[in-house]
C-alpha cells in the first residue's frame, strides 16, 4: 500500500481542488462525470428530433398523401398544404437512421455511460487524457450541430438512406439532398469518427492502466468489460467507415470514379467509368455491422450489472459473458456481407457469410441464458432499471430470433429490404439498445445527478414503452413477409398491398402513443434534476465502487485514498454476511474464500 | 482500511490493477491503438484498391511502363526512381530509431542530430513523391482514348512506345482553350491536347511502320499489339479523343482508376508524411530547447518514432501493392 502512490502518479494531478469558473466546470469540462452528462444531454436532444422524425413518416405511410397540420408547422415548404412531399420523406427516414444509430445510440449510450461508469468503477481519478476527453465531447457536439444544419439547407438534409449508397450520395446532381445536404452529412460524420476515435482511445487506455489496486480483469464490472471491447470494436472499424467516406468525397467533388461507372443523366453520359458502388457496399458494412455491436454491447453491459444488483445473486457464468462479448467483437468483423446477398455475391460467399452470421447466435444465445439464470429463483427487485433490463432481454431474443432468418442467404433473399428487416433490427438492436440505456439511465441518475428519478412515472413510462414498441415492430414482421418494401413513400399505388393499411395504422397509432408517452420519462428526468428525492451513498446497495464514492461530484472521485479492491463485483447474497451484498472495497474475511467464478 | 495492510489477492499479477500491466505510459498506448485505426483506414483503401484492379486484372497498366523516369536523366529506368524514395524512407525509419535509442540514454546532442537526418530524409521523400507527381500528370507518350474509355497507345515495328509528337504534325487549331477569364467561369474547360483527333489519324496513316497496343494484357503477360489494319480501323471507328498525361478523369496509361488510385493513396500517404515531417520538426525543436532534457524523458521522441515507424510501414505496402505487383 505504500507504493500506492507512484503506481498512480494520476492521483496527484486530480487530488486537489481547482478553484473552477462556471465555464470550465459546466462547459468545457474535463471532468469526466460532466462530459458523461453533457454526451447525456446532447444525445437526448438528438434522440427526441431522431423520434419525432419517424412520427412523422410514420404518419405519412399510415395516411399517406392526406394533409396533417403537424406536417405543415414542421417541414414548411416541403409539406405544400400539409400533404408531405417525397423528397422530405426520404431525407426523414435518412436522418432518423443516422440520428438514432449513430449519435443518440452511439455517442449518447456509449459516450455517457463508457465515460460515467469507467473511472468510477476502476477506482479511477479520472480518464488517462481529460483533455483529449473534452475534445472528443466537443467534437461530437460540432458533428451533432452540422447534422442538424443540413436540415435547413435548401434543397434538403442527405436522402439517401442513412447507409448513403453511392450513385445517389456520389452525385451531387441526382437528387435534392445529394447536394449540400449530402456534403454536410459526410463532414459531420468525419468529424463524429474522429470524436468517436479520441473517446475509444481514453476508454481503452485507462481501462488498461488506471485500474485500481487488486482490480484485476476478471474482478471488473461486466459494464466495464461491454465498454472496453466497445472501444476496441470502433478504433477497429469506423476508421474503414472514415475510407469509404474519403473515397466517397473525392468522387463527388474532385471526378473520380471509385464508386461510379457508366452513368447516364437525361441521355448525357457521365465520364464516371470503371468504378463500383458494390465496393461502397463492402467498405460501409465492415464498419456497418460491427457498428451495431458498438450499439448493443454497452446496453448488454449496463444490464448485466442492473440485472446482478437487482437479483442480489452473482451475475450467472461471469467468464462466460466475457467470452462471449469477446466472441461477438471478433465474429462481428467477418459478417458484414450478410447485409449484401441481394448485391451479386457469389452465392458461395455468401454461404460462408451466413456460417459467420449464424455462428454470433452462439455468444448471444450464452448471454440471454445467463441472464435468465441470473434472475432465475433470485430476490428480485422490480424497479423501472430493472423492467428495462428484462425488456432489453425480451427485445433481444425476440429480434435475435428474426436474425437467425435473415443471416441465411437463402432465406435474406426473399425479405431483404422488407419491413420484415426492419423489425428485425429495430427490436434487436434499436429497441434493446435504448431499453439498456433507458435501464441506466435509471440505475445510474442518483450517481449522475444526486438525486432519485420518480419510481411511478418510470413504471408508467417502461410499461407504454414496452407494449407501444412491441405495438410497433412485431406487425412489421408481417407486412415485411407480405412483402412491403422500406423506405417506400407510399404504398397506397400498389393494390397488393391494400390489405396493409390497416396494419400500417396500427403500428402508426401505437408508434404515436409511445412516442408521446417519452415526455413522461423526459419530464421525469428534467425536472427530477432540481426536485428529485435526494439519494443516499448507495441506494441500490450494490457491489461496485462508484457507489463508494461521494454523492456530491468531486473533481478526481474520492476524497483521500482511492479504494482497493478485494473481490469480484457480484459479491450478492454471499453466505456469512448480513447484508445482502458486499461492495468490492471489503477485504476478505480471516479464511473467506474469494467466490470462484 | 486505510490503516491495516491487506492483501487484494491481484498483487503479484501482471493484470492484477494498481499498475500498467503493458509496461507503457497511456500516451504511448493511446499512439499504439491510433496507429491501429490508421493502419485500418490504410487498408481499406488498399483492399478497395485490390478489388478494383481485379476487376480490371486483365486491363491494369503495367507499372514497370508507368514509372520509369528520374530526375535530371533521360531514358527509361523503371521503379529505379520509387526504389531511391523508398531507400530514403527506410534510412529516416533508421535515424529515428537512433534518435529514440539516444533518447533513452538521454543523450540531447545525438536526439537532435538523428531527429534533424529524419526531417530531411522526411523532406526527401515528400519532395519526390511530388516530382513523381509531376511527372505522372505531365505524360509520356501521349494516347488516344477511345469511345468506351479504353486506350489506344503507339508502338513502332520492334514494339517500343513512340510519342504522338514523333509522328504527328499539329496544324492549325481554330478553337483556342476557353478559361475562366474569358468566358463565365462554369464553361471553363481542362487543357486542349495539343493534337486533334484528325491529325493523329493523318500522322498514323503516313507511317506505314506504326501499330497500335491496346490495354489488354495478354498471356504472355505484355499489352496486346494490332496488326496495322486493326490499328487503322481501331483509331478511325473508336478513337474520340487525345490524352496527355494523367488526371483524375483521364489516363494515358490505362484505366483512370489506375490514376485515381495512385492520387489517391499515394496522396493520403503522402500526406502522412508531411504530418509526420511537420510534429517531427516540432519535437527537434522541442529537444533543441531542452523541454524533454528538463522533463526528464524523451518519451514524446518516442511516439512520434512509432508513428513515423508506421508511416514507413504503410509506404512499403504501398509500395508493393502498386509498384511491385
Amino acid at each position: 500500500m505504500s507504493t500506492h502512490a507512484d503506481t498512480h502518479a494520476h492521483d496527484d494531478d486530480h487530488g486537489h481542488h481547482h478553484k473552477e469558473t462556471f465555464v470550465t466546470k459546466y462547459i468545457f469540462s474535463q471532468d469526466h462525470k460532466m462530459i458523461a452528462k453533457q454526451y447525456l444531454i446532447t444525445g437526448t436532444i438528438m434522440g427526441v428530433i431522431g423520434v419525432i422524425m419517424s412520427l412523422m413518416f410514420r404518419m405519412q405511410i399510415a395516411w399517406p398523401e392526406e394533409p396533417n397540420v403537424i406536417f405543415e408547422a414542421l417541414l414548411g415548404k416541403w409539406a405544400p398544404d400539409g400533404v408531405m412531399d417525397a423528397d422530405i420523406y426520404l431525407a426523414l427516414v435518412t436522418i432518423h437512421g443516422t440520428i438514432m444509430v449513430f449519435f443518440v445510440l452511439t455517442a449518447g449510450l456509449s459516450g455517457t455511460f463508457s465515460n460515467l461508469l469507467i473511472p468510477l468503477q476502476i477506482g479511477a481519478r479520472d480518464m488517462a487524457s481529460g483533455f483529449l476527453n473534452m475534445v472528443s465531447y466537443w467534437l461530437f457536439f460540432l458533428s451533432s450541430v452540422i447534422m442538424v444544419i443540413s436540415l435547413f439547407v435548401e434543397a434538403g438534409p442527405a436522402a439517401a438512406g442513412w447507409t448513403i449508397y453511392p450513385p445517389l450520395s456520389a452525385l451531387p446532381m441526382a437528387q435534392g439532398g445529394s447536394g449540400m445536404g449530402m456534403t454536410l452529412w459526410l463532414v459531420s460524420m468525419a468529424i463524429f469518427i474522429a470524436s468517436s476515435l479520441l473517446g475509444s482511445l481514453n476508454y481503452i487506455v485507462t481501462v488498461i492502466n488506471l485500474r485500481t489496486k487488486g482490480m484485476s480483469m476478471t474482478r471488473l464490472p461486466l459494464t466495464i468489460w461491454a465498454f472496453f471491447i466497445t472501444a476496441v470494436i470502433g478504433v477497429i472499424s469506423f476508421p474503414v467507415l472514415l475510407s469509404a467516406a474519403l473515397l466517397l468525397i473525392m468522387d463527388r467533388s474532385f471526378g473520380t470514379s471509385f464508386f461510379l461507372s457508366d452513368i447516364f443523366i437525361q441521355g448525357e453520359v457521365l465520364h464516371y467509368q470503371g468504378g463500383s458502388p458494390v465496393l461502397f457496399e463492402h467498405l460501409f458494412w465492415f464498419l456497418g455491422h460491427p457498428e451495431v455491436y458498438i450499439v448493443i454491447l454497452p446496453a448488454m453491459g449496463l444490464v448485466s450489472e442492473i440485472m446482478a444488483s437487482n437479483s442480489r445473486k452473482p451475475i450467472f457464468g461471469y467468464r462466460a459473458m466475457i467470452a462471449s462479448i469477446l466472441a461477438i467483437a471478433f465474429l462481428s468483423t467477418i459478417v458484414w456481407g450478410h447485409h449484401m446477398f441481394i448485391s451479386g455475391m457469389n452465392p458461395f460467399l455468401g454461404s460462408v457469410f451466413t456460417f459467420t452470421t449464424l455462428l454470433i447466435a452462439i455468444p448471444s444465445a450464452v448471454k440471454a441464458f445467463n441472464w435468465i439464470t441470473t434472475i432465475w429463483k433470485g430476490n428480485l427487485q422490480l424497479n423501472p432499471a430493472m423492467l428495462f433490463s428484462i425488456g432489453f432481454v425480451s427485445t433481444f431474443i425476440t429480434g435475435g430470433l428474426t436474425g437467425i432468418i435473415l443471416g441465411d442467404s437463402a432465406l435474406d433473399i426473399n425479405v431483404h429490404d422488407t419491413y420484415f428487416v426492419i423489425a428485425h433490427f429495430h427490436l434487436v438492436m434499436g429497441i434493446s439498445a435504448l431499453y439498456g440505456m433507458f435501464a441506466g439511465i435509471y440505475h445510474w441518475y442518483p450517481k449522475m445527478f444526486g438525486r432519485m428519478l420518480n419510481k411511478n412515472l418510470g413504471y408508467l413510462h417502461f410499461w407504454v414503452t414496452a407494449v407501444c414498441a412491441y405495438g410497433v415492430f412485431f406487425p412489421m414482421h408481417f407486412i415485411g413477409m407480405a412483402g412491403l418494401p422500406r423506405r417506400y413513400y407510399t404504398n397506397s399505388n400498389f393494390p397488393l398491398f391494400d390489405d396493409l393499411a390497416n396494419v400500417n395504422v396500427i403500428i402508426t397509432i401505437f408508434a404515436l402513443v409511445g412516442g408521446v408517452f417519452q415526455l413522461v420519462y423526459l419530464y421525469n428526468f428534467f425536472s427530477s434534476m432540481f426536485f428529485g428525492k435526494k439519494t443516499v451513498q448507495n441506494p441500490w446497495k450494490s457491489t461496485t465502487l462508484e457507489w463508494t464514492a461521494p454523492v456530491k461530484h468531486i473533481h478526481g472521485n474520492w476524497e483521500g485514498e482511492i479504494p482497493h479492491v478485494y473481490r469480484w463485483s457480484y459479491d450478492y447474497s454471499k453466505p456469512g454476511y448480513e447484508e445482502d451484498f458486499v461492495p468490492q472495497n471489503v477485504p476478505l474475511r480471516e479464511g473467506e474464500e474469494e467466490l470462484q467464478h | 482500511m486505510d490503516t491495516t495492510v491487506v492483501n487484494t489477492g491481484a498483487e503479484e499479477k501482471t493484470w492484477g490493477g494498481g499498475n500498467k500491466p503493458l509496461n507503457a505510459s497511456y500516451g504511448k498506448m493511446m499512439m499504439w491503438f491510433f496507429i491501429v485505426s490508421d493502419a485500418l483506414t490504410f487498408s481499406g483503401f488498399l483492399a478497395a484498391y485490390g478489388f478494383s484492379r481485379f476487376k480490371f486484372i486483365d486491363y491494369w497498366p503495367i507499372a514497370d511502363e508507368v514509372f520509369t523516369h528520374v530526375p535530371f536523366v533521360h531514358g527509361n529506368y523503371p521503379m529505379i526512381y520509387v526504389a531511391f524514395m523508398t531507400f530514403i524512407l527506410i534510412m529516416s525509419s533508421v535515424t529515428m530509431v537512433l534518435a529514440v535509442d539516444a533518447g533513452h540514454h538521454m543523450n540531447k546532442a545525438k536526439v537532435t542530430l538523428y531527429m534533424f537526418l529524419t526531417i530531411i530524409g522526411g523532406l526527401i521523400f515528400v519532395g519526390s513523391q511530388a516530382w513523381e507527381w509531376a511527372t505522372f500528370i505531365k505524360g509520356d507518350f501521349g494516347a488516344v482514348e477511345t469511345r468506351g474509355g479504353n486506350i489506344l497507345q503507339f508502338v513502332d515495328a520492334e514494339g517500343k512506345r513512340v510519342a504522338l509528337s514523333d509522328f504527328v504534325v499539329a496544324g492549325e487549331h481554330e478553337r483556342v482553350e476557353h478559361e475562366s477569364k474569358n468566358g463565365l467561369w462554369f464553361v471553363d474547360e481542362g487543357t486542349l491536347p495539343t493534337y486533334t483527333m484528325q491529325e493523329v489519324i493523318t500522322g498514323f496513316e503516313s507511317h506505314p511502320d506504326l501499330a497500335i497496343r491496346t490495354q489488354t494484357i495478354n498471356e504472355q503477360g505484355h499489352k496486346t499489339v494490332l496488326s496495322r489494319e486493326e490499328s487503322i480501323k481501331q483509331l478511325k471507328a473508336n478513337g474520340i479523343g487525345i490524352v496527355e498525361g494523367a488526371n483524375l478523369r483521364h489516363n494515358e496509361y490505362g484505366t483512370p482508376l489506375f490514376a485515381d488510385f495512385f492520387f489517391f493513396i499515394t496522396g493520403f500517404h503522402g500526406f502522412h508524411v508531411f504530418s509526420g515531417v511537420v510534429i517531427n520538426i516540432i519535437i527537434f525543436f522541442n529537444v533543441i530547447l531542452g523541454t524533454y532534457e528538463r522533463r526528464g524523458s524523451y518519451e514524446m521522441v518516442e511516439k512520434v518514432g512509432l508513428y513515423w515507424h508506421f508511416v514507413d510501414l504503410v509506404w512499403v505496402f504501398v509500395f508493393t501493392f502498386f509498384y511491385l505487383v
